[in-house]
């Protein structure tokens, strides 16, 4: 019973990891059939963002060094969202109706992202806010002429060459006047550690059981989200014109929604979702370049499995993946089935965190059978879904 | 535009864009011709000029690129992504990587055994003691194994972004299970340090560059394959998934076998090219079955121009040629570069190089031929 309770347990606190990182790839999957290769990237710049938090938190002494944590669930949801909604704005709108095609846009976004945190220091950040100034800068000045349209290519890669050049001339000046103190990376390549505020140490015994407190912390933080959520998707007018673009995007156009808007602020909710899942995964372990896809593809699975249009979905996939990939990597399950040999062996066989990943995915695979559209589709008679 | 287009100019002169239409027994000569002379070129001319690490390089990249081919097949003909394929490519390698390493004297088994206790070959491994069995598992695996994937996904009609995760995350299953398992296959470290292949020295410089006359042979082998699939009934069917599943359900043909039997293909296709990069680089490890790898095959097909074979093979040696010299000098400017690479080609260029030729080469190159004809009459006059 107690060995059932503690599986039960462990396996939820995985699944709500997944859930936080599956909500955002839902709803945004949802509405615009678009799958973000770079949402894990998007979790990974939220851990970042709660080091960086805990690091000036712990500067100002004792009283506020415990409570970084809620600045930093505010600070990564507005930096994630920020981040993916230039992503949106620059990239994925360009792209709509080829969803494969965004698959490998997001999967470049994500690439660059990996290597800018792992090499961003004062250089790289000035270059960029240079180029940015002078491309979008002059961009801007110079789409006021009448003719335009005739002139854009040339003037576009012209700018691109310049500012580019300005930025790196600029950066290398930088580099040579002020060398170490501006050329050392910020996070570099190594991971880093999050430590949790006291509070959050230790844990509740309960009978023979002992619940570690970050893990009911990221429970905690998950039911606000889903709550959050949900209120938002049910009782809000933007929430309203988010299910409605979800339901039928043509019609919804048609009867004055701004569906540009729409994607633009779910990309963000979504992606600003990333960045709270990245806090409790800092919490987890260390923080590195590649934190995040450690969870991306366990997280599609759960939109697999989950099916879209529906928070439901989503959350019983994901507590489902977790608890299922908990009992078999840890042996529970042989445990329990003690009697057949050819069974506890086979179980034994995939008794490892890594080997239970196989069988849950050979799992997956036979559910598909029989749900092929996950397990609350919408109901409807498209042939086209 | 249409002006440029018609058969003749005012002033009677035909336009050259005509002056490329062939028929289309001539077309296909025309390209039998330039694959001979290619093939010749890469055979005899090369291994003349490049460098003995150079010419290694470009077998190593001609290898890969006929993974590149069956992706064209999948993703640029049927419209099926799969981020998957670095499996198919390592199963092909770990084939032929066993019978490498079995290559021993009777009754001794590979010496990484001996690390975990194993005194036993594993029974699985027996097989491959035969060259003719190795040979047909090299694409005969991969394909199998695609097929049944490929069956009990499709079947269900999932497709489209549905596929593609479904096909990464079987990536990082086949990951686990091959890191994991030291006992049977080595896990981690993979199978390498090969010697002899038919009792020669795979090392030798003649052995050497057998392999890469070989390997062109299979690059052309397999180009003459996809040729031949995408042409004619079969290749429009495929072109019809691309583009409307449902109407060509509609139309009476059930797409299912149609989809799993050209992911087979490239499946077997992607092994064969796992096989011979096996041989060049001589290691094959789980790596080979990384989600960022095999993500990376698709960006070779979609730089060289999905909507045509060539572009693939194309795509396919000169990005991983950038690779090369770009992670030489500047091994953190890699990433930047691979990730402004899926943009760019993704946004700016959706056909590719080949595509892009086809296009803007075609109207520069009437640009040019009626600034020639104007600067002519100019002259006389």
């Amino acid at each position: 019973m107690t060995l059932l309770f503690d599986s039960l347990f462990n396996g939820i606190s995985i699944g709500t990891v997944l859930l936080m990182a599956a909500l955002g790839l839902a709803i945004v999957f949802g509405l615009m059939g678009v799958i973000n290769m770079a949402h894990g990237e998007l979790m990974m710049l939220g851990a970042y963002t709660t080091f960086v938090v805990q690091n000036v938190f712990r500067q100002w002494g004792d009283p506020w060094r415990d409570f970084y944590i809620f600045p930093a669930l505010v600070a990564a949801f507005g930096v994630a969202a920020l981040v993916g909604l230039i992503l949106e704005r620059a990239v994925i709108r360009f792209l709509y109706g080829r969803p494969l095609e965004t698959l490998l846009a997001t999967w470049g976004v994500s690439l660059i992202l990996q290597q800018f945190v792992r090499s961003v220091n004062w250089v790289l950040a000035l270059r960029l806010g240079v180029f940015g100034l002078l491309f979008f800068g002059g961009w801007w000045l110079l789409a006021k002429r009448v003719d335009w349209p005739r002139i854009k290519g040339w003037v576009l890669t012209l700018l691109l060459v310049l500012s580019t050049a300005i930025g790196t001339v600029g950066g290398r000046l930088l580099a040579q006047t002020y060398a170490l103190a501006v050329t050392q990376p910020w996070f570099g390549a190594q991971n880093r550690d999050v430590t949790a505020p006291r509070w959050l140490r230790g844990g509740i015994p309960v009978g023979q059981l002992f619940l570690p407190n970050t893990r009911l912390f990221i429970i905690s933080l998950t039911l606000v989200c889903i709550l959050g959520l949900y209120i938002f998707l049910q009782h809000t007018r933007w929430g309203l014109r988010i299910r409605a673009v979800t339901q039928n995007r043509a019609m919804s156009a048609c009867v004055g929604i701004p569906t540009q808007t729409v994607d633009a602020l779910t990309f963000a909710i979504g992606s600003g979702l990333a960045g709270v899942a990245g806090v409790a995964v800092s919490l987890l372990g260390s923080v590195g370049p590649n934190t995040g896809q450690n969870y991306i593809v366990d997280t599609f699975m759960v939109v697999v499995v989950g099916g879209v249009g529906k928070l439901l979905g989503s959350i019983v996939a994901a507590l489902g993946i977790g608890i299922a990939n908990f009992l078999i990597g840890s042996g529970t399950l042989a445990l329990i089935f003690p009697g057949v040999p050819i069974l506890t062996d086979t179980l034994n066989f995939f008794a490892t965190t890594s080997m239970a990943k196989v069988m849950v995915f050979a799992l997956i695979v036979v559910f598909l059978q029989f749900r092929p559209r996950g397990l609350f589709p919408e109901k409807g008679r498209t042939v086209d879904a | 535009m249409k002006v440029l287009h018609s058969p003749h100019t005012p002033d009677g002169i035909t336009t050259p864009a005509q002056g490329l239409d062939l028929s289309p027994r001539n077309k296909l000569l025309l390209e039998a011709g330039v694959l001979m002379g290619v093939l010749l070129l890469l055979i005899f001319v090369f291994p003349a000029v490049l460098s003995g690490f150079r010419l290694n390089l470009l077998g190593r990249f001609l290898a890969l690129s006929i993974v590149a081919l069956g992706i064209d097949l999948i993703w640029g003909y049927t419209g099926m992504l799969s981020l998957g394929q670095g499996v198919f490519f390592a199963l092909g390698g770990y084939a032929l990587g066993m019978h490498l390493s079995l290559q021993l004297p009777d009754g001794r088994i590979p010496e990484f055994f001996s690390l975990y206790g194993v005194t036993e070959l594993p029974w699985f491994w027996r097989p491959f003691y035969s060259f003719s069995f190795t040979a047909i598992a090299i694409f005969l695996i991969p394909a199998l194994v695609a097929s049944a994937l490929g069956y009990l996904v499709v079947r269900n009609r999932i497709r489209g972004v549905y596929f593609s995760i479904l096909t990464q995350a079987t990536t990082i299953i086949f990951f686990n299970f091959f890191n994991g398992q030291q006992r049977l296959i080595n896990g981690t470290n993979g199978l390498t340090s090969f010697t002899t292949l038919f009792d020669l020295n795979i090392n030798s410089a003649e052995m050497r560059f057998a392999i890469y006359v070989a390997t062109i042979l299979f690059v052309a082998l397999a180009y003459v394959l996809c040729r031949y699939l995408t042409s004619g009934l079969f290749g429009r069917i495929l072109v019809a998934i691309r583009d409307d599943e449902p109407r060509v359900r509609f139309s009476g043909y059930d797409p299912t076998g149609f989809k799993v039997l050209v992911f087979a293909v490239a499946a077997g296709l992607a092994g064969i090219a796992g096989a011979l990069f096996t041989l060049q680089t001589g290691i094959i490890s789980p790596n080979a079955m990384s989600v960022p790898f095999s993500i990376e095959m698709v960006i070779w097909v979609a730089v060289g121009g999905r909507s045509s074979l060539i572009g693939a093979v194309i795509g396919a040696v000169l990005v991983n040629f950038a690779k090369s010299l770009l992670s030489e000098s500047f091994p953190e400017i890699w990433l930047f570069f691979q990730g402004g690479l899926f943009l760019l080609v993704v946004m700016v260029l959706p056909d590719g190089l080949v595509g892009w030729v086809r296009t803007q080469g075609r109207q520069l190159w009437i640009i040019f031929q009626l600034w020639r004809r104007r600067l002519a009459k100019t002259s006389l006059a």
